[in-house]
């Protein structure tokens, strides 16, 4: 019962988000497209964090990498299907994600932290530095892309991203986040929660420890990779300051906003800072200190994010109204 | 102790477990066995030239007072440790540093003194953790582990063994200190293990407890495949009433290797080494 009501939630709030474009001004569509970005590129990072639990300061650098690789395959090759950005998106993540991944799971807690953010800090160095390769502070241009072949002449750039693009990324999250839950829900799944709990017994289970970290890793860094290209498409720019270190705290704000134990607690992390960001800058000057004063006030009073506080208040519900069907476990 | 795996409810039948594909480095009678092994940590010398083996069919117990060597010959059978002389053989083959990963997939399980469970995971999920393992399936990313009815059935009949069928939803830090005991000692059974080593199983566990925790132990190695049992306690009235042999650890040394009756017959050992019997 408990599943069949959380797969209810989820089959509204996708049908809402796909009633944006058609119910809200293109403003709302245009400010969630990027959300789609970054619940992807979450849905990966959580499963680093929350489900093998590894804290990833520099994971903005996989988005940075899905950007650049949008750049150069639509930019400089001049391929611009989007299909196939994505794809390319994806391999320069994998390819990023091995070595780097392999040097980093070699630690755990602080040393790992602080290693990914020492890839992201280089990066960020390199992508400023190289400017004749990456164009510098000015960053790279990405054009406009087709959608599965379609031009889409018609409509202007906003229309296009409030339009086909923005059912495209609503396509591609829930895609993402199926092909997610099947993963976390895997015999592979289990083994990185095994070893997130207790590394020790899990290796005397027979867990490749080592092993699983460095595929969790990598798939994150595939998703993030996705998410980035998904920014890079919608600003139209692959720039340096994707990959700065504020950027991965961004993604680690979100992660904590919406919660870390439940699977879609970040991506409501995503929504919620989206829809927040966008409210507070239109309010006050200071929306980084608002900001900064409510994810201290979730981690004191909120710690399993707003998913988590949903999930109570949901089982609150259940038991008022079925109490003979409470006690089954979320195993999210 | 039977050496064969427990029928099952599925339609597929698990293989029984498969010889290594590496050839042997040594010719043994034993399952597990150690050739003169020393091992040293800088000046300290925790284990000067032990020998000791164990067939299948064996109960055998490892005792000995606090800093006999007990756990750094447990690490070493285990492949924890390389040994400073000396080899270690498992199934015929040399096991020193290969690690717990290696010897759980080769037939080896252990548990701790102190209880290693998964605290977020539920009873199920522990043991199915060691049943993915067991039955290949670790790399399956898009398998969905409760759908998989060869798993969920083995994990039922693993949790009815050890009285935990009724606990399968509970997750692991709710449990009693007893129930995360069984737990522990269930997820290494699930891996089917040919030879499993109790470190200290009743350690924590009240009087009263000892010998029925002891006796599920037993009980589960006659249903399962465990072909030998190596244990390491304190407790001389659990050593007596189960082990066919019980080797006594002293200053890095053995003292003696004997069967249970000659053990306790013996009273330099019993009063130098272990105390009176019926005490720790």
């Amino acid at each position: 019962m408990m599943r069949g009501s959380a797969l209810l939630l989820v089959a509204i709030a996708t049908l809402s988000l796909g009633l944006v474009p058609i119910l809200a001004p293109p403003f709302y569509a245009n400010l969630l497209v990027p959300f789609y970005g970054y619940a992807i590129a979450l849905l990966g990072f959580n499963l680093l964090f929350g489900y093998a639990g590894l804290l990833s300061f520099g994971h903005a650098l996989f988005l940075g990498i899905g950007a650049y690789a949008a750049a150069v395959i639509a930019g400089i090759w001049g391929i611009k299907e989007f299909e196939v950005v994505l794809v390319g998106a994806a391999l320069a993540g994998l390819a990023a994600a091995l070595p780097l991944g392999w040097l980093a799971v070699r630690y755990t807690g602080i040393f790992f932290g602080m290693l990914t953010l020492a890839f992201g800090m280089l990066a960020h160095s390199i992508l400023f530095k190289f400017y004749h390769l990456t164009g510098g502070d000015s960053g790279m241009r990405i054009p406009r892309m087709r959608l599965f072949g379609l031009e889409f002449a018609a409509y202007n750039k906003i229309e296009l991203l409030a339009g086909p693009f923005y059912y495209y990324c609503l396509t591609l999250s829930v895609l993402a986040a199926f092909l997610m839950w099947r993963i976390v829900r895997s015999p592979f799944g289990l083994h990185l929660r095994s070893l997130r709990d207790n590394a020790q017994k899990a290796e005397y289970l027979g867990v490749r420890v080592r092993q699983f970290r460095l595929a969790a890793f990598t798939i994150s860094g595939i998703y993030g990779a996705i998410g980035g290209a998904i920014l890079g498409f919608r600003t139209g720019l692959a720039d340096p300051e994707l990959v700065y270190w504020t950027h991965s705290g961004h993604l680690v704000f979100m992660t904590v906003l919406g919660g870390f134990s439940n699977f879609l607690g970040p991506v409501v992390g995503a929504l919620a800072m989206t829809l927040l960001q966008d409210q507070l800058q239109s309010l006050t000057q200071y929306w980084r200190f608002v900001l900064g004063a409510i994810l201290a006030l979730v981690v004191i009073f909120l710690p399993r994010g707003l998913a988590g506080l949903a999930s109570d208040v949901g089982l609150r519900l259940g038991r008022r109204w079925a109490p003979s069907a409470a006690g089954a476990r979320d195993t999210a | 102790m039977s050496s064969q795996p427990t029928g099952n409810a599925s339609s597929t039948a698990r293989e029984p477990r498969k010889p290594p594909h590496w050839p042997a480095d040594g010719v043994t009678t034993s399952l597990i066995e150690t050739r003169g092994v020393s091992k040293s940590y800088g000046a300290v010398r925790a284990l000067e030239d032990v020998s000791i083996s164990v067939r299948e069919g064996e109960f055998v117990s490892i005792v000995g007072p606090n800093g006999a060597g007990k756990t750094t010959l447990v690490n070493l059978l285990t492949g924890l440790l390389v040994p400073t002389q000396g080899e270690v053989y498992f199934k015929g083959r040399n096991i020193a540093g290969v690690g717990p990963v290696a010897l759980a997939t080769r037939g080896m399980a252990r548990t701790f003194q102190l209880v290693e469970i998964f605290p977020q995971l539920t009873v199920a999920e522990t043991i199915a953790a060691a049943v993915v393992t067991r039955q290949g399936k670790r790399w399956r990313l898009l398998s969905v582990l409760l759908e998989d009815a060869e798993i969920a059935t083995r994990v039922a009949e693993v949790a009815s063994i050890f009285g935990l069928s009724s606990r399968l939803a509970t997750v692991s830090h709710l449990l009693s200190q007893g129930e995360k005991k069984l737990l522990d000692v269930a997820s290494a059974f699930a891996l089917e293990p040919q030879l499993i080593l109790l470190d200290e199983p009743t350690s924590g566990v009240s009087t009263s407890e000892k010998h029925t925790l002891m006796k599920t132990l037993v009980d589960a190695t006659r249903t399962a495949s465990v072909e030998a049992i190596i244990l390491v306690e304190h407790d001389m009235d659990l050593v007596a009433s189960y082990s066919h042999r019980i080797v006594a650890l002293s200053e890095g040394r053995v003292l003696a290797d004997l069967p249970p009756d000659q053990f306790f017959a013996d009273p330099l050992i019993t009063n130098v080494v272990v105390g009176r019997r019926g005490g720790s």
